[in-house]
């Protein structure tokens, strides 16, 4: 690993300030960046911690529904996002090991955009809000792609605010080996319509099954998806699986996600 | 360099560390508290597990700076004030839930911080939660089962079940 | 009340105590004063000519201590094999040269051809970084797979071999002939081809050595993680530095795991002694994850067709097999024997068949080298047999369970010597057979398939019935064979004054638990407590000689060993006897730690025949000398056959293909049980290992040689809800023949046994879930696959 500074502000401000200076990386749980710092395919100069600003930590329910700080690690919001969107604390709770929950945190996976981590799937499945330092971003502008996000330079996630659908469930299908997501399917039902979202199956990152949601919006039965198909087209195809066994389960896991959906 | 300062096992320890030294590395190489071990480096075995403020977390994946003024607890840590095994430990020995070793201390950190959530887990709890600890030799059932003992509930004896 | 101390007693161990307070003494745990670090360039492409090594600005780097290239070791000596293999025309084997570190060109992903040594490890890496940015390596076309290795004798891992093929073995050549006859005239023949695995053995402690050498005196040090210090040293000082193997001390000092990949001498040793004398400093290295990945030496990875002959009704007439079996870019020291003599003479399995003949090619490629791996040749003749006979058991419509057993060697026919030329001593497989269909509730799978169907599950239950030999080895067979060291091993038993004893083993323990169960065993022979002996192994200046723990050989070899100088210790008890208690020798017997004089009241405790060992103020000293402390070598008559049938029952889940074992049933025959409790746990271990392979574990290199299982992101392991409790059983004992504790080993079987029974479970889900089209899927048997298969 290359040497950095290590700076660990306690303000969102001070935060944004360290991290103009040329090769200044955030780290927000790090345990992503960290082993990509060990194999030497990150470099940056100045490490600048996020999980020690207390603005950005915390799950509380507002009127715009429940917001998480983005430095929030995945257990806290497992434990503290349970009674008001259980879906959200399930996937949470799902997150690599507990280990990993204790550190690992919301603002840190988003800003990454793994096409396999479990977030993406919540935020874009809950039609969430992502809001930086700067503005608000919604969950339909804010994925870009494998890896690739709205977000600027320097522009610093400081929470997500997600809608609370009536019923909505998170299954994923485990990668054997990272246990991340090998295809991991989100549903939630709205008052106005179905969200669906996949992460791990696409080239593109997580997205949305328009099909499905219609199909769901009509009538919310795993029945309803019967007659629906998923084009492997574009979708992942590695050691683990084919894209036609990654289409297969987009289907299979939307269905057990409309069943097990409270 | 910069200074650190932690406590570590109940004790107040500093050192000079770099931005990039890890956790794990100034535990072992700065404390020499050996007992935490380091198996991968993509924050998967689990060897390294320790608390950092009553949280179970892969000391592989933090760095020493960011557990400044953090309260840490190592294996080393886990024994009774007169050195004997504490609960946790003298059930991996009676159970036979170690083997090697090796991946032994990261295993019994992660269970403690288990029971301390779930004083009571089911087998299947145990094994969920063990899912980032690896362990090569037992093939883990008699580490589930001295988890299951640990906690107070009944599991059969270790030989000829 | 089972026993709870000495033989038979499931003793917690000692070595927990330590273990569990975070007091282990891993090699990366010891810091030597003055030591520097190395690190080491390693190659990113799978082969390549070495035009240039950069040194020159990596030995200006801040902290630097000393460059070395495989240039610099070029006159030092090749990594040998330790087995010569001949070919069936009669030709010896290849051998190409195994350097220190690569010069010329290199060979896979990984292989390293520079070190560098600095004060600190980040520096070391850092100077790493530099010098593989700014080398140059011509990429050469990548040689991957078998059979393009074979086909294309032009592209060559090796330059100075002909081709790619180490060697053509057949056993046993003259069966040959009688086996393809049989074959011709078979009423039925089953035919299967399939691919072993390649694994990556995953001690959960990388390897990690520290090189000393002392100017003074002119003695090398090395500590290392070793499954066996004295091969470690024989290798290190006699082929590859040349020097006095007593002016070399190899210590092992707890081992966190090995499973094979400890066995052998890698090159990073011999860099860091090298470096430390250059240096004149300490120099230790440790591997990160992602070198064990490159560099270990791997396990199996066979391609294979195997063949069954029978009649309509399931009785074996013979077996065929034609093996490509991968060796990587340089032959490790046992990768000769493994695919060969550890895997052609199980291929009778523990059944009366006349006729067998095995065919292995051994094929270099630019991968990782491949060894033996926890099983090592034992597992692969088991996997291919037992999914070919549940095949044949398939397209015959034949009950598997009656099958094993009509074909099952039988009890009366013990020493039974198998067309594949081991002879084995005793067991009783219909025994172990009938306590698997027992423990595993056969008779209630239907009802538990029903309940599965009911959740649209397919469920499916697998048997397999192994056998291995083990015990390894005896030296005057194995050299018949083409090994080139002697397989015994050694103990010294070492009564001190008062009465406690240091028993140091050439077995080394890195998980087994031989410092407790050693113990039990010594204690009760003498009958004194467990607490009195200590177990004292891993290091070549305290112990005797010592051949290693692999091959379920510990107990078998090493303990036999043991028992046998603690005969020779109860003899001199007995001659000390005579003479304190002025009676015959021939008098004097020994029991309960006690020596008495038979018919009589007059006894000595041990403690008082040690004691006067080492005060002997009137020993006549013509005839017995003071002291107490024996040394014997055991070298075994045979190989130890373990055997059992394990059961393993799956549901699968047919939208998504995920296999989910429901139970594993092990019933075993180890021979005599010294620890159960270790014994079972061993069970665990190595069906762990085993259920890892069938579902989980697979190493791929993409046609370029890229590693691209080179970490646990992409290699599965086997985690704690991946697999069930597991029933296990020793109880159908048939104690070995031919050595003093009657023990036949028990480290492998796991491993050996139970991929198998995953598989053909799977098979039979399937089967019975309708999709009569999949008849076999290659391991692991991962949800894709059968997802893929179902679907095809």
């Amino acid at each position: 690993m290359h040497n950095f500074d290590f700076v660990k502000p306690s303000t969102i401000a001070d935060a944004v300030k360290a991290l103009t200076g040329d090769g200044a990386q955030a780290l927000s749980g790090g345990q992503t960046l960290t082993p990509t710092m060990k194999q030497r395919l990150a470099a940056p100069t100045v490490l600048v911690s996020l999980t020690g600003i207390a603005e950005m930590k915390g799950v509380c329910m507002g009127d715009d529904g429940l917001s998480v700080g983005a430095a929030t690690p995945h257990a806290v919001v497992a434990k503290e996002a349970a009674k008001q969107y259980p879906a959200l604390a399930a996937l949470a709770g799902g997150i690599g090991d507990p280990a990993v929950r204790n550190r690992g945190t919301i603002g840190g996976s988003l800003a990454n955009n793994d096409p396999a981590a479990c977030y993406p799937s919540a935020v874009l499945g809950s039609g969430a809000t992502v809001v930086t330092n700067k503005r608000k971003i919604a969950a339909d502008d804010y994925f870009q792609g494998m890896f690739s996000t709205a977000l600027d330079e320097g522009e610093i996630i400081t929470g997500v605010t997600f809608p609370v659908p009536e019923k909505a469930a998170y299954v994923k299908f485990n990668q054997p080996a990272s246990r991340f997501a090998l295809t991991g399917v989100f549903v939630a039902k709205f008052k106005g319509g179905v969200r669906v979202a996949v992460t791990g199956a696409s080239n593109n990152g997580v997205f949305r099954w328009a099909e499905a949601e219609k199909a769901l919006s009509a009538n919310f039965a795993a029945s309803a998806l019967d007659g629906l198909t998923v084009s492997a087209d574009d979708l992942i195809g590695d050691l683990h699986g084919t894209p036609a066994y990654r289409a297969n389960l987009v289907k299979v896991l939307t269905k057990r996600a409309v069943e097990a959906a409270r | 360099m910069t200074k650190v300062t932690m406590t570590v096992n109940g004790k107040a320890v500093s050192g000079e560390v770099e931005g990039r030294t890890l956790l794990s590395a100034f535990l072992r190489e700065g404390l020499g508290l050996t007992g935490t071990h380091v198996g991968c480096d993509t924050s998967q075995c689990g060897a390294c597990v320790v608390h950092v403020d009553g949280k179970a977390v892969k000391s592989c994946t933090m760095f020493a700076l960011d557990a400044a003024g953090s309260t840490v607890k190592t294996i080393e840590g886990m024994n009774n004030p007169d050195g004997s095994l504490g609960t946790l430990q003298q059930a991996f020995q009676n159970y036979h839930g170690l083997q090697c070793g090796f991946c032994t201390p990261g295993m019994v950190m992660s269970s403690a911080a288990l029971l301390a959530e779930n004083p009571k887990p089911t087998e299947a709890e145990v094994r969920h939660y063990l899912e980032g600890n690896i362990c090569r030799c037992t093939g883990y059932h008699n580490i589930v089962k001295a988890v299951l003992a640990a906690s107070g509930q009944d599991v059969p004896a270790v030989a000829a079940e | 009340m089972p026993k709870d101390y000495g033989i038979g007693a499931s003793t917690k161990r000692r070595e927990d105590i330590r273990f569990l307070s975070g007091l282990g003494n891993y090699t990366d745990d010891i810091n030597v004063a003055g030591q520097s670090y190395a690190a080491f360039v390693r190659s990113t492409v799978a082969h390549g000519k070495i035009k240039k090594v950069a040194t020159e600005a990596a030995k200006a780097m801040p902290g630097v201590l000393g460059v070395f290239t495989g240039e610099d070791f070029k006159d030092v000596g090749s990594n040998p094999a330790g087995w010569l293999i001949h070919s069936r025309d009669g030709s010896p084997m290849h051998e190409p040269k195994r350097p220190v570190l690569a010069y010329g060109k290199v060979r896979h992903v990984g292989d390293a051809y520079a070190c560098v040594v600095a004060e600190t490890l980040q520096q070391a890496k850092d100077a790493v970084q530099r010098i593989a940015d700014e080398s140059e390596i011509d990429e050469l076309p990548a040689i991957v797979d078998m059979a393009q290795a074979l086909a294309n004798s032009a592209n060559r891992v090796h330059d100075e071999m002909p081709g790619n093929q180490v060697f053509d073995w057949g056993w046993i050549e003259d069966n040959r002939a009688k086996t393809d006859e049989a074959f011709a005239s078979a009423p039925h023949v089953t035919t299967l081809e399939l691919v072993n695995n390649r694994l990556v053995p995953n001690a959960m402690e990388p390897r990690a050595s520290i090189g000393e050498f002392n100017h003074g005196t002119g003695d090398w040090k090395l500590t290392t993680t070793s499954q066996n210090p004295h091969v470690t040293r024989i290798l290190i000082a006699a082929f590859v530095l040349g020097i006095p193997e007593n002016k070399l001390t190899v210590v092992a000092p707890d081992v966190g795991g090995g499973f094979g990949s400890k066995i052998y001498h890698y090159g990073e040793e011999a860099t860091v002694l090298l470096a430390a004398k250059a240096l004149r400093r300490p120099v230790k290295w440790v591997a990160e994850r992602s070198e064990s990945f490159m560099t270990d030496a791997h396990g199996r990875d066979h391609v294979t067709k195997i063949q069954l002959a029978c009649d309509k009704q399931g009785n074996f007439i013979a077996f065929r097999t034609e093996t490509m079996a991968n060796v990587g870019a340089y032959l490790s020291n046992f990768a000769p024997v493994t695919p060969t003599f550890l895997h052609g003479t199980l291929m009778a399995g523990p059944y009366k068949v006349p006729n067998v003949y095995v065919n292995v090619k051994a094929v270099m490629t630019n991968t990782a080298p491949v060894d033996a791996y926890r099983g090592a040749g034992r597992p692969e003749a088991t996997y291919s047999l037992e999914r070919v006979i549940d095949k044949m058991c398939r397209e015959l419509n034949l009950d598997p369970f009656e099958v094993r057993r009509k074909n099952f060697v039988t009890t009366d026919m013990f020493p039974y010597t198998t067309p594949v030329a081991l002879v084995y001593d005793t067991g009783n497989y219909h025994a172990t057979l009938d306590k698997a269909m027992e423990l595993g509730d056969v008779a209630g799978f239907e009802k538990r398939r029903a309940e599965s169907a009911k959740r649209g599950k397919l469920r499916g239950m697998g048997l397999s019935t192994w056998i291995e030999a083990c015990g390894i080895a005896p030296s005057h067979l194995v050299g018949m064979l083409g090994s080139r060291v002697g397989l015994y091993d050694a103990a010294t038993v070492r009564v001190n004054a008062t009465g406690s004893i240091s028993v140091m083993t050439g077995a080394h323990s890195h998980g087994q638990g031989h410092e407790t169960v050693f113990a039990q065993i010594v204690a009760d022979k003498l009958g004194i407590p467990d607490s009195s002996v200590e177990i004292v192994h891993g290091d070549t200046s305290k112990i005797p000689f010592g051949m290693g723990s692999y091959g379920s050989r510990s107990l078998a070899v090493c303990g036999s060993a043991m028992t046998r100088a603690v005969d020779k210790i109860i003899a001199k008890g007995k001659k000390i006897a005579a003479h304190m208690l002025e009676a015959a020798e021939s008098d004097i017997t020994f029991a309960d730690g006690k020596f008495s004089v038979a018919g009589t009241d007059k006894a000595k405790t041990f403690g008082e025949i040690a004691f006067s060992a080492y005060v002997p103020h009137n020993y006549p000293l013509e005839t017995l000398e003071p002291g107490l402390e024996e040394t014997a070598f055991y070298d075994p008559a045979n190989f130890t056959y373990p055997a059992g049938a394990y059961i393993c029952e799956v549901e699968v889940d047919p939208d998504t293909g995920k296999v989910d074992i429901c139970s594993f049933t092990c019933a075993d025959d180890f021979g005599n049980v010294m620890n159960p409790m270790i014994v079972e746990g061993q069970v665990h271990g190595g069906v762990g290992q085993g259920i890892g392979q069938a579902l989980l574990e697979n190493t791929v290199y993409d046609e370029n040689g890229q590693l691209l299982t080179g970490s646990y992101m992409d290699y599965a392991m086997p985690r704690a809800d991946d697999v069930p409790f597991y029933t296990v059983d020793a109880s159908c004992a048939t104690p070995c023949t031919h050595n003093p504790l009657g023990v036949k080993g028990c480290g492998e079987a796991g491993a050996i046994g139970s991929p198998p029974a995953v598989v053909n479970a799977v098979i039979d889900a399937l089967q019975r879930g309708g999709h009569k089209n999949v008849t076999h899927i290659d391991m692991p048997v991962s949800p894709a696959r059968v997802w893929s298969a179902i679907n095809a």
